[in-house]
Parts: C-alpha cells; sequence; structure tokens
C-alpha cells in the first residue's frame, strides 16, 4: 500500500498539474451513518500513531485529579514547613553561608539587608504522626493523617509566570500542553458527555497576578485536550445556554433540520467531517443538560454544605468550587484544575495570608474528607500547592508584626491526597533556616513523572512528536519517585 | 486513480473568493462571474480578488500567525502595546504585491538598508511582536535572551521550515545544526538596544508607555506622506517598537540554553548546510535577510510556496510545514514543490503570480466530492485526485457571517476593535484593576463591532474565545499550521454567539422587509450557501418555516425574543416572518457547508 501511494505520489508531476480534466465520478455511494465517538477531533488519525506502547503501562492506582492550584505563591513557612529557629533569630541576617551566592529576584537583588523573619502564625502538631501545620490551617491540620506533604519541592524559575507556566506544563517559556491535557490526551475522558480537562477559577482577597489561558492550553496536542473553563454564572461553558425565546424542543427541532440537511449533504459528499460534525452538535446538546446539572449544587445535601463551610453556596468561591470539582470527579472527568488567586504576599503578609488562608482552609479539608466518605479518595488525586515558595527573609520594611517575602524557588511544600500517595507523612526536609533542601529534594519534573506514574503512565513513553521531536510532559528529565507511592 | 471533475462553477467561485479574500463571494460576483450557461470565468475572478484590498487583509492573517503578533505584552500583566501600525504595513505590503524577498527583508532588516526609509524601519516591528514581560522583579537579562531566543526560533520555524529551537540547549539530534550555528543565528538578532523588563505593568500604565523602546514615533504628517497606508484614526503620535543595531553585544554559547552560563564566542552566521554564508553577506541582519532570499538558498522559496500550498489545499506538500527537516515529512510531490518554488523566484518572488499560478490549475478546480474509491485508496487526499474539503479558519468563519448578512464593515487597517465577548473573560482572571490598562473588556459600540476578525483585539493571556475555539493559537509563539478540529464547543459557539444570531437576525429582518414566504427563504438560502437549494433542502425549510410562522402568529412574544439580540437595528419588518426566517437562517448558519470550504 505504502509503495502503491508512493508510485501514484510521483504520477501528479508538473503536467498534471495543468491538465485539463473530463473523467467522471463513480456512483456515489451512501457511507456508513455511524456516529463516531464524540469528543473526537478531526486529527484522530495523525495521533493515533503517537503511542509506543499500550496505554495503561501498568498498573493505575488513581484514575483523577483534581489540583487546588494555589496561584502566586503562599508562603511555606507559615503553613506547613515548620521553622522555630526564624522566631529565635528574627531580625538577624541570613548568613552568606546559607544563602552562598543564589539568585535573586529584581525586587529584592538591590535590599542592603535579608533580616529573617519568623513565622507570624503559630505552629500545631496534628495527628498520628505530630504534623506541624500553622495555625492558619487548622482544618488541614486535622486531616493531617489523610495527607502527605511535601517540604521538599523546588522549581526552576523564579517569577510567577514561568513558574506557573513550569508547574503546568513541564517547560517554563508556554507552548507546550498543559498537565491536563497531557493525561487527557493519555486516558480520554470517562464520560461523553462532559469534557475531560476542566477549569475553575477563583480569587481571594491577597494581592493576585493573573491567570492565563496559556495554562490550560493542549498546546501541540489536539485541541479537544484543551481544558475547558466552566465559570459561575449563568454560561458555565462559554456559548452553553441558548437565546431568549429559544426552548429545549425548539432546540431540538432546530437540530433536526440541522441534522437533516448535513446528512442529506453527507450523501452528496461523503466527507466524514460532517458525520463528525452531527454528532458534535449532538453532544453539545447532551452537553446544555449535563453541565447545569452537574454545577447546580443546590441538591447537595446540608451536611455536606456545612463540611465546605456556607461560602459553597456562593458561585465562584473556592468553596463552591471544590464542591463543584467533587461533582465533576464523580461524574468521570479525568483532570480537574481549580486555580485561587491572591497568595503574592510581598508584604503585609500576616494580614493576606490569614485571609487567604481562611478562604481556602475548610474547603480544602471538607473535599478531601467527602472524597473519602464516599469511596473516591482511593483512585482520586487531590493536590495543593503553588508555584514556588517564598524567601525566610523579610522584603521590605521589617517589622514582626507585619513582613513581606519574596520569591524562592529553592524550597516550598504542597501536599498530595489519595491516589495511591502515602499517607500521614511528610516528605523531604529543608534546612533549619528554612532556606535550603537538605533531604529528599523534589524538583517539578520529578512531581510530574510520579503523578504520571500514579495513573499506569510512564512519563517517558507518553509522547507527541511535533516539530520532529518526540515531547514529554518532563521534557528530557523526571525519576519516579518511589517512597511517596502507597 | 483519475482526477475528479472540475467542481461547479459556484462551488469554484466560492472557493476561489474564500482563498484569496477569505470571505464569500457577493451574489453580485456570482452574477457577473458565472455564465448564462453556468461557466465560470476563472482568470476574470480570480483577476478581480487579487484586486481587492480584502486579498491583503486575508494574507496578513496568516502572517499574523507567523509572526505572533498581539495587542498585548503578553506574560504576567499582559497590558496593552501599540503593535497594530506594523499589521497596516502588512496588508499594505500583500496589496501593493511586494514580492516576498522584498517582504522578508524589510521585515528582518529594513532598519538596515542603506536606503532605508520610515516604512522598512517600521516592517522591523515583526521581530518586536514577541511577548514581553512587565513582570515586577524579573531578572533583566533572562528575558532579554528569551526575546533574542524567540527571533531566533521564528526565523526557523516561521521562515526557514526547520526546527532550529532543537539547537538552543544541545546539537540538533537529527539535522545538521549545531548549537554554534543555533548561537550564530542568534548573533544577529543580539544587537538590540532593549532590555529585559523596562517598566512594570503598573508604571507603563501610568505613564502611557505603550512601546518599549527601541520604537518609532508615527506623527500625522508621516501619515499623510510616506507612511498613508497607516489608518490613524486620531491625531497625536503613536510609538512602535522596531528592532536596532546600537548596542555591539558579544555572543557567546549559552549552555543548555541558560542565559548565566556564557561558554564559547560565536560570530554571526547563518548554519552552512543550508547555504555557506560567505563574505558576500554582511555580519549584520541584512546580510541574513540577503542569505535568506538569495536564489540558491534552498529552503526560503520552498517553505512559503508550501505555506500558500497548505492554506488553498489544507496541507502542504511537505505536511510538516515547520519542518522541512530529517524528521519531518517528506514532500507528497517533490517536483511539484521544486518546480513551483523556482517558478516563484523566476518571477521575482512574485505572491499573487504563484497564487494565480496555484489557482487556476486544473488540481485547484476539482470537485470535493468523495467516493467510496477516494475514500478506501486516499482518505487523506494525498495524491490530491480531488479537490480539498475542510472547514473555514476562526477569523473566516466570522467574517463569513458578518459578509453573508450585509453587517461586514469593510474599513481596512486600523485600530484593534473589540466586538462582542462573553462578558467577564478579562475581569475574572486579570491581577487587579490596577495592573495594566487591559484589566476589563469594554465591548466597542456602532461600526467598529463588525470589522473584520484579523482586527479583533488580541490579548494574549486570553484571546478571544470565538477564535480559539475554532483553532486560533494564541500568538505567544510562531506558529505556522493551525488544527482544524471538531468540537462539541464550536457547535455551541455557532448556536449561541451573540454575533452569529445577530447576522441571522439582520439578514432575516431585511429580507422579511422585502420579500414573505418561499421567496425569503431561496433568498436567504442563496444569500447564504450561495447557490440555488435542491428540491428536498427547500422542502425541510419550508416545513420549518411554516411551523414556527404559525407559532410566532400565536405567540408575539416569543418572536420579539428571537429577535432580541444584538444591538444592530432590525430592518422594518412583519415581526413573526422575520422571526421565522430567523430560525432558517440559524439552521443555515450551523450546517457543516456553511462553514466549509469545498
Amino acid at each position: 500500500m505504502e509503495e502503491q501511494l508512493l508510485n501514484e505520489r510521483l504520477k501528479l508531476n508538473r503536467r498534471h498539474f495543468f491538465s485539463k480534466l473530463s473523467a467522471g465520478i463513480g456512483t456515489l455511494a451512501l457511507g456508513s451513518l455511524m456516529i463516531p465517538e464524540v469528543f473526537r477531533g478531526s486529527n484522530l488519525s495523525t495521533e493515533t500513531d503517537q503511542f509506543t506502547l499500550g496505554i495503561p503501562h501498568f498498573a493505575p492506582k488513581a484514575k483523577r485529579i483534581i489540583y487546588l492550584f494555589q496561584a502566586g505563591a503562599p508562603s511555606q513557612l507559615e503553613s506547613f514547613d515548620y521553622k522555630p529557629l526564624l522566631r529565635e533569630r528574627m531580625g538577624e541576617d541570613l548568613p552568606e553561608s546559607i544563602r552562598n551566592g543564589q539568585r535573586l529576584t529584581g525586587m529584592t537583588a538591590n535590599q542592603t539587608r535579608f533580616p529573617l523573619v519568623g513565622s507570624f502564625a503559630d505552629f500545631k502538631q496534628y495527628g498520628q504522626n505530630g504534623t506541624w501545620v500553622s495555625d492558619y490551617f487548622p482544618h488541614i491540620g486535622k486531616i493531617s493523617d489523610e495527607i502527605c506533604i511535601i517540604n521538599s519541592m523546588n522549581t526552576d524559575a523564579i517569577n510567577h509566570d514561568p513558574a506557573i507556566t513550569f508547574m503546568q506544563t513541564g517547560n517554563q517559556i508556554s507552548g507546550r500542553p498543559s498537565m491536563g491535557s497531557w493525561f487527557s490526551y493519555g486516558l480520554g475522558s470517562d464520560n461523553k458527555n462532559l469534557p475531560s480537562f476542566v477549569v475553575l477559577t477563583s480569587r481571594g482577597k491577597g494581592n493576585s497576578q493573573g491567570l492565563y489561558s496559556k495554562l490550560w492550553s493542549s498546546g501541540f496536542l489536539d485541541s479537544r485536550h484543551q481544558g475547558v473553563l466552566l465559570r459561575s454564572g449563568k454560561d458555565p461553558v462559554l456559548y452553553l445556554n441558548d437565546p431568549e425565546g429559544m426552548t429545549r424542543e425548539d432546540k431540538r427541532i432546530m437540530l433536526d433540520k440541522v441534522a437533516d440537511l448535513n446528512s442529506a449533504h453527507y450523501e452528496d459528499v461523503l466527507d466524514d467531517e460532517i458525520q463528525t460534525r452531527i454528532a458534535q452538535y449532538e453532544m453539545a446538546y447532551r452537553m446544555q443538560m449535563s453541565v447545569p446539572e452537574v454545577v447546580d449544587l443546590k441538591k447537595e445535601p446540608e451536611s455536606v454544605i456545612k463540611l465546605y463551610g456556607a461560602e459553597a453556596l456562593i458561585p465562584g468561591t473556592y468553596a463552591a468550587n471544590c464542591l463543584l470539582a467533587r461533582r465533576l470527579a464523580e461524574n468521570g472527568v479525568r483532570f480537574i484544575q481549580l486555580y485561587h488567586q491572591g497568595w503574592d504576599q510581598h508584604g503585609n503578609l500576616p494580614n493576606e495570608m490569614s485571609q487567604q488562608a481562611k478562604d481556602v482552609d475548610q474547603a480544602s479539608a471538607a473535599l478531601v474528607l467527602d472524597l473519602k466518605q464516599r469511596g473516591l479518595l482511593e483512585d482520586t488525586l487531590v493536590i495543593w500547592g503553588g508555584e514556588f515558595g517564598r524567601t525566610n527573609y523579610c522584603q521590605g520594611t521589617f517589622r514582626a508584626d507585619n513582613y513581606g517575602r519574596d520569591h524562592h524557588p529553592r524550597s516550598y511544600s504542597i501536599w498530595l491526597a489519595g491516589g495511591g500517595v502515602k499517607k500521614g507523612i511528610t516528605y523531604g526536609q529543608t534546612d533549619e533556616f528554612g532556606y535550603n533542601i537538605v533531604k529528599d529534594p523534589l524538583h517539578v519534573h520529578n512531581f510530574h513523572a510520579t503523578l504520571l506514574h500514579l495513573f499506569g503512565l510512564d512519563h517517558k513513553q507518553l509522547t507527541f512528536k511535533y516539530q520532529g521531536r518526540r515531547f514529554r510532559l518532563t521534557d528530557v528529565a523526571g525519576n519516579v519517585v518511589n517512597d511517596l507511592i502507597a | 486513480m483519475k482526477p475528479s471533475t472540475q467542481a461547479s462553477a459556484a462551488t469554484l467561485l466560492r472557493r476561489i473568493s474564500l482563498d484569496i479574500t477569505g470571505l464569500p463571494p457577493s451574489t453580485e460576483d456570482v452574477e457577473n462571474y458565472i455564465s448564462q450557461e453556468g461557466t465560470l470565468d476563472t482568470e476574470k475572478a480570480i483577476d478581480h480578488y487579487l484586486s481587492l484590498p480584502a486579498y491583503g487583509e486575508k494574507m496578513t492573517r496568516d502572517w499574523l500567525d507567523v509572526a505572533r503578533y498581539a495587542d498585548s505584552h503578553g506574560y504576567q500583566d499582559d497590558s496593552y502595546r501599540t503593535m497594530w501600525p506594523w499589521r497596516d504595513w502588512v496588508i499594505h505590503a500583500f496589496n501593493e504585491n511586494i514580492p516576498y524577498d522584498k517582504f522578508l527583508t524589510y521585515q528582518l532588516a529594513g532598519d538596515l538598508l542603506p536606503d532605508a526609509t520610515k516604512e522598512t524601519v517600521l516592517a522591523t516591528a515583526f521581530n518586536r511582536n514577541h511577548p514581553i514581560t512587565q513582570e515586577g522583579g524579573v531578572i533583566d537579562e533572562e528575558y532579554r535572551s528569551t526575546y533574542v531566543s524567540d527571533r531566533t526560533n521564528t526565523l526557523g520555524k516561521g521562515i526557514l521550515g526547520i526546527t532550529l529551537e532543537c539547537a538552543k540547549c544541545h546539537d540538533h539530534k537529527y539535522d545538521p545544526f549545531s548549537q554554534e550555528d543555533y548561537y550564530g543565528m542568534y548573533a544577529f538578532f543580539n544587537q538590540v538596544n532593549e532590555k529585559g523588563l523596562r517598566m512594570d505593568a503598573v508604571q507603563a500604565k501610568n505613564q502611557k508607555y505603550y512601546a518599549d523602546a527601541p520604537y518609532i514615533s508615527i506623527s500625522d504628517d508621516d501619515v499623510k506622506g510616506i507612511l498613508s497606508f497607516i489608518n490613524k484614526p486620531d491625531t497625536g503620535n503613536i510609538k512602535l517598537m522596531v528592532m536596532n543595531d546600537s548596542v555591539a553585544r558579544e555572543t557567546f554559547v549559552l549552555e543548555r540554553g541558560a542565559y548565566d552560563l556564557p561558554t564559547d564566542k560565536v560570530a554571526a552566521v547563518a548554519p552552512k548546510d543550508i547555504l555557506e554564508f560567505s563574505d558576500e553577506y554582511a555580519q549584520n541582519r541584512l546580510g541574513l535577510a540577503k542569505w535568506l532570499t538569495d536564489n540558491r538558498n534552498p529552503l526560503t522559496a520552498r517553505v512559503y510556496v508550501n505555506r500558500l500550498w497548505a492554506i488553498i489545499f489544507g496541507q502542504g506538500i511537505v505536511k510538516t510545514i515547520e519542518d522541512f527537516g530529517s524528521q519531518g515529512s517528506l514532500p507528497t510531490h517533490p517536483e511539484l514543490l521544486d518546480w513551483l518554488a523556482v517558478d516563484f523566484m523566476e518571477n521575482g518572488w512574485d505572491i499573487k503570480y504563484i497564487l494565480k499560478k496555484i489557482l487556476s490549475s486544473a488540481t485547484y478546480a476539482q470537485s470535493s466530492h468523495l467516493t467510496p474509491e477516494l475514500k478506501e485508496k486516499d482518505p487523506e487526499n494525498i495524491l490530491l485526485a480531488r479537490g480539498s474539503r475542510f472547514r473555514l479558519s476562526a477569523e473566516e468563519v466570522r467574517d463569513y457571517a458578518l459578509a453573508t448578512s450585509g453587517l461586514l464593515n469593510g474599513e481596512v487597517g486600523g485600530p484593534s476593535v473589540k466586538p462582542y465577548q462573553p462578558p467577564g473573560l478579562w475581569e475574572e482572571t486579570n491581577a487587579g484593576g490596577n495592573r495594566g490598562i487591559l484589566t476589563n473588556y469594554v465591548t466597542d459600540a456602532g461600526e467598529k463591532l463588525y470589522r473584520r476578525s484579523l482586527y479583533t483585539f488580541w490579548k494574549r493571556t486570553l484571546p478571544p474565545p470565538s477564535m480559539t475555539i475554532f483553532d486560533a493559537p494564541n500568538r505567544d509563539l510562531c506558529e505556522v499550521r493551525r488544527q482544524k478540529t471538531n468540537t462539541p464547543l464550536q457547535a455551541l459557539a455557532m448556536q449561541n454567539d451573540e454575533q452569529i444570531l445577530e447576522c441571522a437576525r439582520v439578514l432575516s429582518t431585511e429580507i422579511a422587509s422585502k420579500t414573505h414566504g418561499e421567496e425569503a427563504i431561496l433568498e436567504a438560502f442563496h444569500r447564504i450557501l450561495l447557490r440555488p437549494p435542491t428540491t428536498d433542502e427547500m422542502e425541510v425549510l419550508n416545513g420549518y418555516y411554516d411551523e414556527y410562522l404559525e407559532k410566532f402568529r400565536k405567540n408575539p412574544e416569543a418572536a420579539a425574543g428571537i429577535l432580541n439580540v444584538g444591538r444592530y437595528p432590525s430592518a422594518n419588518a412583519d415581526s413573526s416572518e422575520s422571526a421565522a426566517l430567523m430560525m432558517v437562517s440559524q439552521v443555515l448558519y450551523n450546517l457543516d457547508e456553511t462553514i466549509s470550504k469545498e
């Protein structure tokens, strides 16, 4: 076949290109009217041969992800990385032996002093293993036996845009597919009426940084793997609502007419794209039913609302998004990406951070408990964390009760729950100053490799060929960290 | 396998019009170029469309992807920049049919030409279209180096069709490019008097700093004179970012591509495996442009002709139009590609000439109808034994609705506009109200709502959803090949986007104000699909119209509801008839045929 094609294509030369044609078309036959699998773009043929091995590569532990992204980078020193020494040496300069000439951002590079500053919030021990958690996060403290705190995350980027892009795509410069797109590409969807990758955004009161649609872009992967933004308000998916004056019945009749005419045209031109189009219109029609249903939180019993907090009833809040995330997970959405803005505390940290924490603490913990009580935590991976950490020294004017912290890529904290991750442990360790990692560093690439592994995917084999190169979420790096896996 | 028969006159005229102007033919065009006997005067039609300003707009749309054009800086705060005068120049350049070698030379090195003018300097804005950070606290050199890399990568991907960027961190694994080659090319773009970060978004907002130095200032006098192609709306100078070579920087190979790990010093030189960069070329961007457009350069003409082919046929002769290297696909018709490239150069890199050549060919004129045989033997149409059939681009889908409804505002050039967009998108994700001037989306009013989509305001971090849903890239990077997906979100946009609904409403009320019943349906059909309906189609639509006419007569409120969309005033017509016809028009706008080039 290949050879035949090659011979044929060589025949189309210059003369052929300009020849006048007279051959007739054969009798048109009616093709299969089977509706192809929905959510199937037209580029599928180029994509199917991309995998070198069957998926999954090995037995998966997790089936879906809820990523509670804390955008702006919450301080690890006021949350999960307890450093009493910083309080003891409050106001002293960061010793050069610790900083060791590491690069600083343009915001503090000109500072003459780097006064150490301890957490304004107190810390307490929780759970069977005496896990240290700050008083800003009491609810998360109470679920410490369910989660795996990692105090040794580290990244290559020192500013928000490249760091958040790195965390979400494995590369600092935009253009690569988002994590959610890779999961959608590798594992597909478990629900034919909802997209496989959904994005939810909310905003706290703290200093925030913008969000960008490139973070949920499918990059060079087929755009059906792109994250679909679910918004609060009357149009949860863009263009979801029918126009004024049109009932569901009207819409059904209209779609039938469209399908009639499209089918008739298909018989004429036999292009399968028309069949796909008909199927996509049907899918859209179903989404118009399924999306409002899944985003309707009013059906949740009072006990659940109580668990997440009263804000869960206010659309667009972090709490509402957490509850919505659980509903999406139940409905088979593969990757649910939340972003909560407001964590960029260059100044006024104690005040802003306590507010930010208040917005997310209860609902984050509630999500884990709620998944657990439904038996979903086992195969749902929850991730909580930002794009980098914050410095152990003060940015700007220093006061023990009011200070700021600059960006710190060398160490930060995140936590994981469920999805086959060990629970009740604290992984990795920083030095007493909370500046350098002294045990079990977890780099972003290794983090990604481990996540894929939990889903039965080998990060070296989940590739996509583009511009002559096989791309991976983990670029050219990444090692699975088996110590994290239960 | 035999070639297919020629497409019908109506199909071919629509195809030609879409390929040259990105717009459907007008109903008058159909009368002018298709004879009573039903034959199309192909040459006359091609010449006509090539002479329209819409031709330059259509060609520019494609070049904006290559040039990663946007109206915002990108990155964190993504505030405003004034790059649109450069877009006006591109439209002008295509319409004036500036030869492709000159078109490239002006954009790469217009400032270095011995006879440089303000126009040629303006063209160099091409290489300032990349994102620029306004995030306070970044490390200056890190970003400056990123900008230089972006230019290098854009030249590789967009113009040379090679994956040069693979050699940024290490020698290319497959193609004969070393890391030294990469930084040799990088050196050409490394002499700009620029900074990684000049001003953060808040400062830039306060100081109205919408162009990062180096820039030129465009005055009203310029626009009366040499820059008369700029559609400048108000008085006052506009600053436009351009290139210069005013800082003599040494260039080093960067270990693993890291800005702070310089190793060996390199000179500005282009990869010898493409064409020896001999002494005849100056070691600056002008020398680079000469090397690039030297007729002995094997890539430049082939890559461009291949892209034109891809725009017209849906896929290139080399399918991977961004990669002519060993990892890309092999050309399906190598002789044809060579011949076209040589013909293009021998005819002075004349873009209109080569387009006309392709569009006049028998291959192009074939019907796109499939047969079971064609489907089985050549599902991807590699052999070109039929015409290609594929969905219109994002911009074309919207423009098609605007044009057929009569709403299209044909003004050429000028600042970008803000048509309808679902509310709240910018507001929900911005970094706070004072971070730049693009934190809130304020929809324009009046005629500005109906400009062609290439003028739609492009904010990189949240591009217009009606564009991205139909596969437009976000313009962070040079892009040469858009996907052609078919998704439920597209179905929703066609059914519910205010713009499409308004088009259906305006078209229907206008027709209903003049004619009624079956004749009105025929008119709507003809306006949207530019062909007569079949008996079966008419039967479906007649029944549908009658059903809804009766419903709306009984329920005038429902008719008023349906008609209540968009801001453009309706013609004075019976509202039940208008609404029933609008239902019909919506069906027509949602047909696969309507948004496909057949």
